[in-house]
């Protein structure tokens, strides 16, 4: 008993190693997914972000057909990024809602000016308040949205070019 | 020198990398007027964590996002809600990640007995010595 104890310091050392070893190797996931995915969008009534679209509320987005609600804002680099890609959507037949975060409507309409103009609706959001709402933790994100208003499905991060057909096939599945 | 002098024109731009067009949120660094109110919100805002920053408490973030948490922690508990509520509406929200706050949960349970264990075992350590020590 006691010859073996002797070896617990060593084999609780090299479980320590272990432990800090795949810690350290196993690649970072510093994103926060949303725990509404599969609950409906939480309610909420936003003014008007840009000067020619309307205000966003939620009751207007569980319109039996599913869309999505993109959570941007002028002042965010990828924001711009994303924006042919969500363009390539609408021209899909996509409709796309969106809120503006921490934003002011002169800075929203340069944007759209600057970058194009793919939404229906946009809420201005400047207190982050609906944002914290909807589980989201920065910009951009992007909800899919089923036609009865359920959160079906959340994209962190801009939508790259080869995220497009995956956002159209879970559009799909949320019919 | 002009070179110099360029270069250090250069270093007081203003970095392009802003997080917000807005002023902080009203009540983001201001004080709750009802001191009592004040020490509530501050306890809870010191043990949720910062989305942005994510090692920081909000309490402790210059992030935006987090200015807008506290302003909004401070205006909800302003208005009557309990600090444990407005936890586990950001938990529903975000998981028990974002409250740095241990919960009861399963897979804390060796944490919450770990104190115990360690001093079982010590006492148990002390005990051999104190026989061996009578015997000598």
């Amino acid at each position: 008993m006691r010859k073996l104890l002797i070896w617990l310091p060593l084999v609780l050392f090299l479980g320590f190693v272990g432990l800090f070893a795949s810690g350290l190797f196993k690649p970072d996931d510093r994103v926060i997914h949303s725990r509404l995915v599969g609950h409906p969008l939480p309610s909420f009534t936003l003014p008007a972000a840009a000067s020619d679209r309307p205000a966003l509320a939620s009751g207007q987005m569980a319109t039996g057909k599913p869309r999505l609600l993109n959570i941007f804002a002028s002042w965010c680099v990828p924001c711009a990024a994303e924006a042919p890609q969500l363009m390539a959507l609408k021209q899909a037949g996509v409709e796309i809602d969106a809120i503006a975060i921490r934003d002011a409507r002169p800075d929203v309409d340069g944007f759209l000016q600057r970058y194009g103009n793919p939404y229906a609706r946009i809420g201005l959001d400047a207190r982050s308040a609906v944002q914290m709402a909807l589980g989201s933790s920065g910009v951009p994100e992007t909800f899919v949205i089923d036609g009865k208003g359920r959160i079906a499905y959340q994209h962190i991060g801009d939508i790259r070019a080869d995220d497009v057909p995956m956002i159209l096939n879970r559009l799909k599945d949320a019919q | 020198m002009k070179l110099i002098l360029a270069f250090l024109c250069a270093l007081l731009t203003v970095p392009a990398m802003a997080q917000t067009a807005l002023p902080p949120a009203p009540w983001a660094d201001r004080q709750i007027p009802d001191p009592a109110q004040e020490r509530k919100a501050k306890a809870l805002m010191e043990t949720i964590r910062c989305l942005t920053c994510q090692s920081q408490s909000i309490a402790d973030s210059g992030a935006s996002m987090a200015g807008d948490m506290r302003s909004q922690i401070r205006e909800r508990i302003m208005a009557g809600e309990r600090p444990e509520a407005i936890r586990s509406w950001l938990i529903a929200r975000y998981g028990d990640w974002v409250s740095y706050e241990p919960t009861a949960a399963p897979i804390l349970w060796p944490l919450w007995a770990a104190p115990i264990l360690l001093l079982g075992l010590g006492l148990l350590l002390l005990r051999g010595r104190i026989k061996r020590r009578k015997r000598a």
